[in-house]
């Protein structure tokens, strides 16, 4: 016995009211989008509130599970077999071979949760649990009922087939990406903002990002490591138009003529002003860091207040509140963390101060700000025309 | 303009070379241990590989063997011969400014119980055969030096440290990693009393991934890689046809001008650091100090490699400035913020802290042009001051 369909739940997009297609077409979509890179042909299909992923030729189930479990907005992925049988004899019978195939060691407690969905169907829902309860009593006897805390739930659903189903598979929750509008990740190569780019994409919201490149500080293989943190992020967002910015010259101007401790912090001042004319440009709604209070001198409330202070778009900084081995573990857990911590420079890194301010006041950070008065306009519509586009798909 | 200034790190295969190794890869395909004609065809170019490398090494077609490169040469020699002599003695002599490929294969032996010597060098980089002379003990059955460092071009006097070694341990092994000086320099084993030497193929021009070991008739060698016993079963596996083909027509075509294209690096080398030493706060390291005017003394180092110092540039910075303007050139210290690696050789000259992270190397090859030398010291002039203009403290 193959399977040949995959049942998708969703639990937030559930609770949604007169909108609630919009979520779940943006989830098909995303669910097509994903099976794209899975060798098969796949027909995604709703019916009855439900999201089915059929497989039309041979496919590997365990590619087919990975590639569901990147897809915001799925909560569960059941391996589901459909069968036409409506005779409710052999169904008893499909569903004993059911758990002989699933599962060959035979100690465990089970529950049977029939549902009617087709009321047409002869046999009640409470029949059926307790037909199929039976059945399979008797074909193996060691194994028990359990309806409070059963190892195995035996799915029997009768809807326009009859699907049986009892593994489920987490997926990663949150909601299509796609509906909740877009916004502007600053990624660097560094642990933190892959992972804010993941949470916030988790909501629902389409990532574009932009980095900021300072040859000949950076190099060319620190930028490639952007572009693969970029694409790694993008087997859960989709596409990601990564924006390269060349950073340098506003660098070398601010280091000639601003303090060297505010310096890490004017430069952050400018990256979220840049950040927010390219978001602008293109449609986003907010800015996405992956700043977390105190972790450096340029996170600190303070540091932040005075970073915060130019822009108006909001900025979303989902590692807020959390920990530095937190954000590992997630960054581990989304597959970014061993491309984070490969050494090449990013141009946070090179021009930072021995000891740079850590309760930097706006009025000083601005009063110095106002020693580039007379290039800074210039180097920054130069910067914002170095825009390199890259699609990371 | 282009120049590329890495031939040390690898060099571009001659034209011949790519039209030779096109041709046995799509005509001599036979397996040289086949019986048939298409494996006779394919040990011709064997034999006439080896026998290439014999006429220029003048020594006996039989003791050189083919091997995946440097890496693998220098393995087999130190591990095969420590191993099959180790009745004789355990102890083993080299220098700490070897190739990883010497010093990490040294460090497994330690690990298997053998005594490991690990000379200090001159400031020049060259190995001091009073130092040598009191490293010997009656234990000693290996003694391993590069002929010319890899980072610096400190060239040894290979065949006087030999014959020490000989009058002191008739029964040690000598081996010298000749990766550098091979195709620059001419090289008789026999004159030298050299037991082992490791060459490879694509510093002098051919293709990458073959290497070979010459080992005299005499030295006791065992093999380090097991199976259907080619080679006379010294080096197991079928052997990389094409490739060494590739690596003998190399060898003939570099040395059948060696004396002229020495010359002419030497000129190149020469000029290259007198206009060098002009620029402010550059220095040039490896160059003997007792060598009786700077002329002669560069003929007692590499005629391919460069070291420089500049104070003040950070070498990785000064590195991608250089390559912006198509110039290629390697960090003598690859030195990134998080993962600093300071180069052994750098340290082992006691070169000054301050330059360890400033260091650059230039390695020239027969193709390097003289337009490409002064188009280097150009820039070098125009990106030195303004690199130093934003140092980091």
């Amino acid at each position: 016995m193959k399977y040949s369909t995959f049942l998708i739940k969703y639990a937030e997009i559930a609770v949604k009211g007169k909108n609630r297609y919009v979520f779940e077409d943006a989830l098909m979509h995303r669910i097509r989008l994903v099976l794209k890179h899975v060798e098969g042909d796949y027909a995604v299909t709703k019916s009855q509130g439900r999201v089915y992923v059929d497989c039309l030729s041979a496919c590997d189930e365990d590619e087919v599970i990975a590639a569901l479990k990147r897809v915001f907005g799925i909560n569960g992925i059941c391996p589901v077999v459909k069968t036409d049988t409506e005779d409710f004899e052999s169904l008893k019978e499909e569903v004993v071979k059911f758990v002989d195939d699933q599962y060959p060691d035979k100690n465990h407690t089970f529950k049977v949760f029939a549902k009617r969905a087709r009321k047409t169907y002869p046999v009640s829902s409470m029949e059926m649990n307790c037909a199929i309860g039976e059945a399979v009593l008797e074909a193996y006897p060691s194994m028990k009922v359990d309806v409070h805390k059963p190892e195995i739930e035996i799915h029997v659903e009768v809807r326009e087939s009859i699907f049986i189903y009892s593994k489920q598979y987490a997926g990663p929750g949150g909601m299509p990406v796609g509906t909740n509008g877009k916004a502007m990740l600053l990624l660097s190569g560094g642990i933190d903002s892959p992972v804010a780019g993941y949470m916030i994409a988790k909501r629902g919201v389409k990532i574009d990002a932009v980095y900021f490149h300072a040859p000949p500080y950076t190099s060319e293989r620190a930028k490639q490591k952007v572009v693969d943190l970029a694409r790694l992020v993008s087997r859960y967002t989709g596409t990601i138009c990564l924006h390269v910015i060349n950073f340098t010259d506003i660098q070398l101007a601010i280091y000639e003529k601003c303090p060297h401790e505010e310096l890490t912090i004017i430069m952050r001042r400018y990256m979220m002003r840049i950040a927010e004319r390219l978001a602008c440009d293109n449609g986003c709604l907010g800015l996405i860091t992956g700043e977390s209070i105190g972790q450096v001198a340029s996170q600190t409330v303070q540091s932040l207040a005075v970073t915060n202070e130019v822009c108006t778009l909001p900025v979303f900084r989902p590692l807020i509140g959390f920990d530095k081995l937190d954000i590992i573990a997630l960054s581990e857990k989304i597959g970014t963390f061993e491309t984070s911590i490969l050494p090449y420079e990013d141009c946070c890194t090179i021009f930072v101060a021995k000891h740079p301010v850590t309760k930097p006041d706006a009025m000083i950070i601005r009063r110095s700000e106002t020693k580039l008065a007379d290039v800074i306009d210039e180097l920054v519509e130069k910067a914002i025309e170095t825009d390199e586009v890259i699609n990371v798909i | 303009m282009r120049a590329y200034l890495d031939n040390s790190a690898t060099t571009r295969p001659l034209d011949k070379v790519t039209e030779y190794v096109c041709h046995v890869m799509k005509d001599v395909y036979g397996n040289p241990s086949s019986m048939h004609m298409a494996g006779v065809e394919a040990e011709k170019e064997l034999r006439g590989a080896r026998e290439a490398i014999s006429d220029i090494l003048k020594t006996e077609a039989g003791t050189v063997l083919f091997t995946s490169g440097g890496t693998e040469s220098d393995n087999l020699a130190l591990i095969g011969a420590a191993e099959a002599n180790r009745r004789a003695g355990m102890h083993l002599i080299t220098t700490k400014t070897e190739h990883p490929a010497v010093l990490e294969t040294m460090k497994y032996l330690e690990g298997q119980g053998f005594e490991v010597t690990y000379l200090d060098v001159l400031p020049d980089g060259r190995v001091d055969p009073g130092v040598l002379s009191e490293a010997l003990t009656d234990r000693t059955v290996l003694v391993s030096i590069m002929h010319v460092n890899n980072e610096i071009g400190a060239m040894n006097d290979i065949g006087q440290l030999a014959r020490l070694v000989k009058d002191r341990c008739p029964m040690a092994l000598f081996h010298t990693d000749a990766v550098q000086s091979f195709g620059k320099v001419r090289i008789n084993p026999k004159k030298m009393n050299i037991d082992m030497m490791s060459v490879s193929g694509h510093k002098i021009h051919g293709p990458k991934g073959i290497g070979a070991l010459y080992i005299s008739e005499k030295a006791k060698v065992r093999p380090v890689i097991f199976g259907g016993g080619q080679q006379k079963g010294m080096r197991s596996g079928t052997e990389n046809v094409p490739g060494i083909a590739g690596l003998g027509l190399a060898a003939k075509l570099i040395y059948e001008d060696i004396e002229e294209s020495t010359e002419r690096l030497y000129a190149l080398k020469e000029h290259f650091i007198r206009d060098l030493t002009e620029l402010p706060d550059v220095s040039v390291n490896g160059i003997p100090e007792d060598g009786g005017g700077i002329k002669s003394a560069i003929r007692l180092t590499a005629p391919h490699i460069v070291s420089a110092s500049f104070a003040g540039v950070r070498a990785e910075v000064l590195l991608h400035a250089l390559e912006s303007k198509e110039i290629y050139v390697s960090a003598g210290s690859a030195c990134a913020s998080n993962k600093p690696s300071v180069s052994r050789t750098l340290q082992a000259i006691g070169l000054d802290k301050s330059l360890l992270d400033s260091t650059l190397r230039f390695s020239f090859s027969v193709e390097t042009k003289q337009e490409e030398i002064d188009y280097t010291l150009s820039v070098l002039s125009e990106e030195i001051p303004k690199l130093r203009r934003y140092s980091r403290h």
